[in-house]
Parts: structure tokens; sequence; C-alpha cells
């Protein structure tokens, strides 16, 4: 852990990219609970994705390259950076190589960087091995194992009661701040599938959410299901995913298109991403099979215009418009 | 039943032997070639890797040559190769393809799905037959190994170009019949004196450079331009960190590259501390240990959007900043052309020639040379491996 002994009300930054929008309440609950103060870094700008990409390796996917933007912003605020190895998140699975890489990408992209943070996360080996790691971790902080178990347990009740939140229809972003979510309209039903850092970065996803709600859709995003039916879905794969968050994209789409819950699916995915550039053929053979379900690849880049998305977004509602009359 | 499998450099030579020691029907799909290419990229998912792209070509122009059976390696992760055979068979089914799919997947997704997969290879053979048809085969292609490790090192000091791609042509036509160990055995003694009478100038003083990256992309010349004929030809003596037995092994020793996989990711530890699948770990683990060896460079070859090799190209900077050793990352897919890959080749010589010169006439210690230091005696004529018996 590169010989890091922060004391107590040090300042730790997150990144407010890649797995926060997954695992922040767990993340800022732990760390607070260990004694540190957490600073989040500022949403993303376009500033950050062009540090960001004149940093990254051309052949990196858009979120790392971002994820790189606010490693910059946060270098000079905190006195160390926060970024976790999650190799693994359930038995037999792994997380894409690049989370399985991370904090080496993020020393070799700055030398200046802070010190780096980088506890292990890897739920493939046993319960006994989860918890040295996390031990080994807490000691930056404090020699008191129960403070880290009870930091521990409370991070892992923020991250339930996160969890209740999105499956009552709130976005990550809804869930950390504690927006309200707008009532649903009723009228038409778009299920969003993707990686939460592509689909919940309002920068990113050029708002796309924002957009959708604005033109009277209702949407519903992979994170609002819950994880057992996620998993059950992604089952009637012939292969095992043995991406954890993949599976659950393809999980959230299958479930969609089984239980035509929703008028289409926009699939959002970042272009070279590698997981992604394989599913994809996996959710449009499945949606090619029985009735059809509308399903609409959209491929960011960095030099995505918005302009360009919206045409093609509207020309989807249009045409989902047009079935629901038809039929 | 007629089986087939995709190309992958040496691999034909490797798999018709060890199918016609079960007795299985076969085809060999054509050499991968530019048609391959296109008819494979016309069904392919766009953002996928290019040996996928590749290998769903082959399979094509085997079924048309009348395969009914495709064999795939499978995997458990995290690098897409692992998921290939399910795309292949999505693909190909809604192309129309009619096809039996047998995917070897590892033993660690599980032994008896693994030895039910072998049963089927080998009909109305025991475990013990196979083991025993696989272990001979397997010799056999480690030799394969071993010649070209030899002509990617000597290549170079060919005193008449083309000479040691020629014997090495023959040496493998003299590897292909042995059928036996005693003929193995023969037949790679004959093979070496091929290689070994192929007239050398050792005084040459070669540039030395390491070839690391993705393994499709290494092992199958027509993907990577030939680009270690290429260098052999312009006097650079070689060494690559992925060889065809080696992939294929299960064990973690790596008997060609004489170097296990611990070493490597202890080499690799202040760079990259996790492995991140494909050859993201060992590609900069080899490229740490080539800067310690003294090498004059590295050559870095991956398909576009690899995962774990852009990760290795992220970090490879630091490495050659720490080792002040140059490196020059190419990254592959179908548009790239050869005349511009030759062109920046020929550049990054230039440039490790001027640096080599540099550092001679300032007197910096390059320790370049046969200085091995790694346990396995690999001087030219004494080239000798431990074999598996």
């Amino acid at each position: 852990m590169m010989g890091v002994h922060a004391t107590v009300g040090a300042t730790v930054g997150i990144p407010q990219a890649l797995l926060y929008y997954k695992y922040f309440p767990l993340w800022e609950t732990f760390l607070t609970g260990l004694g540190a103060e957490i600073v989040v870094s500022h949403s993303t700008t376009k500033r950050m994705i062009n540090t960001g990409t004149a940093i990254a390796e051309n052949e990196l996917c858009l979120p790392v390259k971002v994820f790189y933007g606010h490693l910059s912003d946060l270098k000079d605020k905190v006195d160390a950076l926060f970024v976790p190895r999650v190799i693994s998140v359930e038995k037999q699975s792994y997380t894409c190589p690049k989370f399985l890489a991370l904090p080496d990408l993020a020393r070799a992209s700055d030398s200046k960087l802070p010190p780096v943070l980088d506890p292990i996360f890897n739920s493939r080996l046993g319960t006994r091995d989860f918890y040295s790691a996390l031990f080994d971790f807490g000691k930056n902080f404090t020699d008191k194992k129960t403070r880290v178990l009870k930091a521990w347990y409370s991070a892992v009740g923020a991250q339930r009661a996160f969890q209740g939140r999105m499956e009552k229809g709130a976005t990550p972003v809804e869930a950390i701040g504690g927006i309200l979510v707008p009532p649903a309209k009723g009228e038409l039903r778009i299920g969003i599938a993707g990686h939460p850092y592509n689909v919940y970065d309002p920068y990113i996803s050029l708002n796309l959410i924002k957009k959708l709600r604005d033109w009277g859709v209702d949407i519903v995003t992979t994170e609002m299901i819950p994880p057992r039916t996620l998993e059950r879905e992604a089952e009637r794969l012939p292969k095992r995913l043995f991406w954890s968050f993949e599976k659950e994209v393809v999980g959230s789409a299958f479930h969609w298109i089984r239980t035509r819950s929703v008028d289409g699916i926009v699939y959002v995915l970042s272009f070279a991403c590698g997981p992604d550039s394989l599913i994809q053929v996996l959710l449009e053979a499945e949606a090619k099979k029985r009735d059809g379900m509308p399903l609409m690849a959209l491929v960011i880049d960095e030099h995505s215009g918005e302009a360009g998305m919206i045409t093609r977004i509207e020309a989807f509602i249009d045409m989902l418009r047009w079935r629901r009359m038809s039929s | 039943v007629k089986v087939t499998f995709p190309h992958m450099g040496k691999l034909d030579l490797v798999l018709s032997d060890l199918l016609d020691r079960s007795g299985v029907e076969y085809v060999i799909p054509p050499k991968t070639s530019a048609k391959t290419m296109q008819l494979g990229l016309r069904r392919s998912p766009e953002f996928a890797c290019l040996p996928l792209k590749v290998t769903i070509g082959n399979f094509m122009e085997a079924i048309e040559n009348g395969a009914d059976t495709l064999l795939m390696a499978g995997g458990v992760g995290p690098c897409r190769f692992g998921y290939y055979a399910e795309i292949q068979k999505c693909v190909l089914r809604e192309a129309g393809y009619k096809f039996d799919m047998i995917v070897v997947e590892p033993p660690a997704a599980g032994w008896r799905q693994f030895i039910d997969t072998l049963r089927k290879l080998a009909p109305g053979k025991s475990i013990y037959q196979i083991y025993k048809l696989i272990n001979v085969s397997f010799g056999k292609a480690r030799i394969l190994d071993e010649l070209e490790k030899y002509v990617l090192k000597y290549r170079a000091y060919e005193v008449s170009q083309g000479e040691m791609t020629k014997a090495f042509k023959q040496a493998l036509e003299v590897m292909k019949p042995a059928k036996t160990e005693e003929e193995i055995a023969e037949a790679r003694n004959r093979a070496f004196t091929l290689l070994k009478s192929v007239e050398k100038d050792m005084s040459r003083e070669c540039l030395k450079v390491g070839i690391i990256g993705e393994f499709f992309i290494l092992l199958e010349p027509f993907v990577n331009l030939d680009v270690e004929e290429y260098l052999g030809g312009m006097g650079v003596s070689l060494e690559r960190s992925v060889y065809l037995t080696d992939w294929i092994s299960p064990s973690s020793k790596n008997i060609i590259m004489g170097i296990t996989d611990a070493e490597i990711a202890e080499a690799a530890k202040p760079y990259l501390n996790h492995f991140v699948g494909g050859e993201g770990l060992p590609s900069v683990g080899h490229t740490v240990i080539y800067a310690k060896e003294g090498f004059d460079g590295v050559l870095h070859l991956f398909p576009f959007t690899c995962m774990p090799d852009t990760i290795a190209k992220s970090i490879l900077p630091s490495i050659s900043r720490d080792f002040d050793m140059p490196f020059l990352s190419l990254v592959i897919d179908e548009q790239t052309g050869r005349a511009g890959t030759l062109t920046r080749l020929e550049a990054f010589i230039d440039l490790l020639e001027s640096k080599r010169k540099y550092k001679r006439k300032h007197k910096i210690a390059n320790k370049c040379g046969d200085t091995d230091g790694r346990g396995h005696n690999d001087r030219e004529g004494t080239t000798e491996f431990v074999l598996s018996r």
C-alpha cells in the first residue's frame, strides 16, 4: 500500500467517476468511519475530459479517460486518493480488466499524484482473506480492528439503503444526493442499459436521462432492478458471463425484453469498451427474438456531439410512439 | 464428424498432429488471407478485437470447405477471449451456417467438463491413452517452438538474406511426419542441423529487441505483417515473450521461455501489481526483464481495443523512463497497412542504433550480448532444452 500513514482527519479524495456510481455510499461511510475526511471531485466538465484525454493512452475507453481527469482535479486538494482495486464482487467472476489495474494505471498516469490508497476487494477469495485485506487497509488509519469492523458494517448498511432507494426508481445520482424522483407520466417507458459510469455521468451520456424525461419519457435503468432478478435473467445465457457488471447489463435488458415492461431499450456503450463489444451481440440477438424489442445502441466517445445524439433519440422515440399507436 | 479450428501461427501443425493421433477427421481452414479477414469482418461486431474477427473468418472458410464441427478454446476471464466461442456461435448461426461446436474450457472451469471434452475429441480412448498422446504430441510441438526461438535469435546473423527462413521451412517439413518418440528425437536433430548449417556472421553487432504483446497477434504472421522476418532481415536479433506451447500448456513453468509465471509477476510488481487477463501482466513483466538484461528496445504488438495490453501500454512509459530503454507500441487492426508499419519500425531501429552509438561514445554500461542470466543455456550451437518425457 505504498507506505501511506494517513492520520485521523486526513483528507481522502474520491473521484466522481467509474465505480463511484456503484459504491460511493459504501466507500464514504467506511472511510468516514475510519476517521478520514472525504473530498469528492467536481462533477465531470469539458476541461476534465480534455485533461484526461491528454494524459491517457489513445486506446483507453472514455470512462477511464474521464477518471484521469477526476484524478487531476483532486490531486492538489487532498492528502491521499482512494482508488480501490475491485477485482471481483461475487464468486467466480471478475470486473473489467481495467478495474483490476486501476491503482497501477492511476500511478502510471501522473508521477505527481498524492499517495494512492488501493484496498483490494476480491470476493473470489474466502471470507477470511476478505477481512484480512480490510484490516490491512484499516491500518492506514487505526490499529483497532473493532473500529474497522464497525466502519465496515455501517458502510454495508449505507450501501443497502442506497440499493433500496434505487430499486424504488431513483438513479444513483438521485439516491446519493437525496434528490426527488420525478413522478412517472405513464406514457412511454424506455429502459436504459449500460454501465452506470456511462449512463449517469451527465457529461459522458450528454444528459441522456434528463433529455428523455424532458420529452415526457419515463425511464428505468439497470440499477433499478433487484440484483436477484438480474442474476436470474442473465442465467439464460448459454455460457455464464464472467464479468459481474456486464452480467447486470445483460440481465436488465433480458428482463425488459422478456417481460415487455418497456417500449424500447437504449443501450449506452463507450467506444473501445471490451466487454460491451461482445455483449452488444448478445443483446441484439435476444431483442430480435419473438415479436422483437426496439433496441438502439448509443456509442459514446470523447468526440460525441449533442446534436447528433438528440436527432437519433428523437427518431427513436417517434418510432416507439408510432409502434404504440399502430398496435 | 469433420473438426476444424482457427489458425494461429503454427497451431495447425500442432492440432493436426494431435487429431491424427486421436483418430479424428479434420479440415484445416485455408491460410489466413485478406479474404479471410474480409469474410470475418462482415459478420463480426465492430468493436471486437481483431482475433475474433479473423477466427470467425477462418471458421467461415472451413465450413465452406466441408467442416461441421468447430473446435475452440474457452476461458474464465477477465479477457474477452474467454467468451469468444459464444459470440462466434451467435454470429455464425445468425449468418446461416450449420455446425456443432466443441469448446475446450480450461480445467479451471471444472475438471469433469474438461475430461468430457477430451473424450469427445478422442472417441474410444481411455484417459490414460489421451494423456499419453497429448504428451507425445506436445513434446513435438515444443520442438517447433525451440526451432522458432532459434530462428528469431539468429536470423539477424545470416550471411545471405532469406537463408534462415528457408531452413526453418525445411525444418518444419522434417518435423511433420515424425510420429513415435524416437522419430521425433531424430527429426529434432535433423531440424536443428538444418538451422545450424545456415552460414552466420557472429561478429555482427546486432541490435537486441524483445517482442511482447497479445498472443494471437504475436503468433499469427499474417496479422502481424510478419514483423519478425522483417526485423530479422534488418539485422535485429529477437526474443519473443509468447510461444505457442507455453501458452497452451496449463503449467506456469513456460519451458520455452525459461521463466516461470511467478518470476514474470515479480518483475512486473512495481508497475502492475495484479494480473489483468490476457498478456497484460506478462507484457509488463517481460519488458522489465528485457530492460534488466540490457536489451536495446522492446516492440509491443496488440489488437485495437485489447483491454489487457492497452493497460500494459499505459504502464510501459514508466518502465521505459526508469530503465532508459525505448519501446514502440503498434496497435493492429483490420485497417493496419504494411508500408506504414514498416516505416515506423525502420525509424525505431534507427533510433535504437543511434542510442547504442551514443551510449558507447559516452561509455554508458550496456550489458548487451549473450548474457542471458535466466538459468538456461542458450548459446549458439548448444541450444539445449529440457524436453518433456
